[in-house]
């Protein structure tokens, strides 16, 4: 156990440092001109702004700057942003804008498998029957149609069939309430559709079998057995989940108005703004890594029968 | 010949009669009259939901091709008439006309045409290269754990980081996208068909053919090949809401194809805009794109469901 964890943690550094060195190189590809607000690029001569670019290590070559990008990370100095928010700096602006995915990423979490776990064995328990049918007819318009065509008009119709309004106020709660259950919309269907397909799988195998025939009661077998196996493969994306709730909602964000994380990583690298870039790369690949990585672990903790040896492949 | 035992007691010779190896026979007593595409087709058609929503899709595509070459509404035609602007939907303008006084209508088959033909060519590159690669991936054991880290990296790096990259170095196009969206596709549709090929691979039957001496091409060409044809078709089918949704997406945060040319994406979010006003701008559009998304999933899965030999009668 401790050997394979070992090993895992060494194999997850070297992806996340490749994923960070790759993007780092691809970035050096971009115009030098993002590293200037748009007044000073226009202000200075060209003079200026090639001492500008000396000035902040841009002229290095490459390895040099990465090796100084990441000493700099260690020393806990993210950088400022250059073009999305003027000279501020990186982790004034996570501070700020975290916050808000987070509460809207983990409301979804709790509403989205509060509803969806429900839902999944309600929908496997009656199979075939008007709920399942319900069910997957729910899941399949929000499987198909593009999310923010439903987003769009889930926002617009139930914001004026409820009276409740249609973006985001700070001081508001009444005004949380859509984009937390917007957010969930897609990830019901999903948990729903998963945890039924595996409690389907599960309810037809032999041992199953055995179980009713040896007279234990339909919700003892439904609990005891096909419940906790059908809930391993669902158990491994949680981690995940639970790590990228900051990482927010690109499109309930921006349709909503709130002011999180959601748009910032497309913002920055439609304005070029080389280090905001790199330091949002940096924590999405992190926490991704590391979310697969705890995902594995999790399940070792719930099905005794997965053991973590060297001979697993 | 060895001795026979019965129960302990020796057999007597003459009662076994040795009978030297006949091909045909043996064909024939292994012979049955299950054809594995027949069975599949069957189960297929046998829904009405299938046929109706194939039907669907046929006369949809063919009439967004079919309709460009013989109508003469020109659906870039803008006019200064100001009466034509924004007008409801009429016996001239059946889906209306938008802000500029372009028939909705002539500009929605249009853009049927272009996003299917952008969603087919994504799911050709994404679903032909994931399967060539995912069947080397699968059977070549030696490249697998190089395999993994790619994957790694490459769902790791955002794809708005190559879009932003790709449309810098070219000019934002019908190219762009598809090399934008293919480039992380790819690797997904491998990972899949790898992760198939090998528990095919390794399932007993397979491995009951080997040890009974089955030639490898005939596994391979009766056991192997149906399962990963069929596979292909569906993952084929599901790529193309994925893609068309991805367009909308793309669209929406501004990266999407030039606001001049005509697609589904563009018309859905031009629409989206003026939807306070005019509802109908986005809702029509809305309502063949998500005819078209929905038709291709429940397709998608529902061949999934009949390609599945557990399915068969």
């Amino acid at each position: 156990m401790k050997k394979y964890i070992f090993k895992r943690s060494i194999q997850s550094l070297i992806t996340i440092w490749i994923v960070i060195f790759v993007v780092f190189m691809l970035l050096r590809l971009m115009p030098t001109s993002g590293y200037f607000t748009r007044d000073d690029y226009l202000t200075m001569t060209e003079e200026m702004r090639q001492a500008y670019l000396k000035s902040i290590g841009v002229l290095d070559p490459p390895l040099t700057q990465f090796k100084n990008f990441i000493v700099n990370i260690f020393n806990g100095d993210l950088g400022r942003s250059i073009t999305v928010y003027p000279r501020l700096s990186i982790t004034t602006i996570l501070k700020e804008k975290i916050g808000y995915s987070a509460v809207f990423g983990f409301a979804s979490i709790v509403i989205s498998m509060g509803l969806g776990i429900p839902m999944g064995i309600l929908m496997a328990r009656y199979k075939g029957k008007i709920v399942d049918n319900l069910g997957t007819f729910y899941s399949v318009i929000v499987r198909a149609v593009p999310s923010l065509i439903y987003l769009f008009l889930f926002q617009v119709w139930v914001s004026k069939i409820f009276d409740l309004p249609m973006l985001f106020y700070k001081d508001r709660p009444e005004s949380w309430i859509l984009p937390a259950i917007s957010m969930s919309l897609s990830s019901i269907a999903w948990y729903a559709i998963w945890l039924r397909r595996f409690m389907v799988d599960e309810a037809n195998r032999d041992y199953i079998k055995f179980a009713q025939v040896k007279g234990l009661s339909e919700s003892y077998v439904m609990r005891k057995h096909v419940l906790r196996n059908a809930f391993v493969p669902i158990a491994i994306g949680i981690p995940s989940d639970l790590l990228l709730i900051i990482s927010g909602s690109l499109i309930i964000e921006n349709l909503y108005s709130i002011p999180g994380m959601g748009g910032l990583l497309i913002d920055s690298i439609k304005q070029m703004d080389n280090n905001l870039v790199q330091v949002l790369v940096l924590i999405y690949s992190v926490l991704s890594v590391l979310g697969v990585f705890l995902g594995d672990l999790l399940i070792v903790f719930i099905d005794p029968r997965i053991r973590l040896t060297e001979s697993e492949d | 010949m060895d001795k026979m035992y019965y129960n302990g007691t020796e057999l007597p010779d003459d009662l076994f009669d040795e009978i030297p190896l006949d091909e045909q026979l043996s064909e024939e007593s292994g012979y049955s009259n299950y054809s594995y595409w027949r069975s599949t087709f069957r189960t297929f058609f046998k829904s009405k939901l299938s046929i109706f929503l194939v039907i669907i899709i046929v006369v949809l595509s063919l009439f967004s091709f079919l309709y460009p070459v013989f109508s003469n509404v020109d659906p870039q035609q803008v006019t200064l008439d100001m009466d034509k602007w924004n007008v409801n939907a009429n016996s001239q303008n059946w889906f209306g006309t938008d802000g500029l006084g372009r028939d909705i209508w002539a500009r929605t088959w249009y853009g049927t045409r272009n996003s299917l033909l952008l969603a087919l060519v994504i799911a050709l590159i994404e679903v032909g290269v994931g399967s060539i690669v995912g069947a080397i991936w699968g059977y070549v054991r030696r490249i697998d754990p190089l395999m993994i880290e790619l994957y790694n990296i490459i769902t790791n790096i955002p794809s708005t980081v190559y879009l932003i990259l790709l449309s810098y170095i070219l000019e934002p196009s019908f190219t762009t996208i598809v090399i934008a969206l293919a480039s992380s596709g790819w690797i997904v549709e491998a990972k899949f068909m790898r992760n198939k090929v090998l528990s095919l691979r390794e399932s007993e039957y397979n491995i009951a053919s080997q040890c009974l001496g089955t030639p490898l091409k005939r596994i391979v060409a009766k056991n192997i090949i149906p399962h990963l044809v069929s596979l292909i078709i569906m993952e084929a089918a599901l790529t193309v809401p994925y893609s068309i949704g991805s367009e909308v997406f793309l669209g929406f945060v501004g990266l999407g194809l030039p606001l001049d040319s005509v697609t589904l994406g563009n018309m859905v979010n031009q629409g989206r805009a003026n939807f306070m006003l005019y509802p109908y701008q986005m809702l029509y559009p809305t309502l063949v794109l998500c005819i078209i998304t929905i038709s291709f999933y429940i397709v998608g899965n529902k061949f999934a469901d009949a390609s599945d030999p557990k399915n068969h009668v």
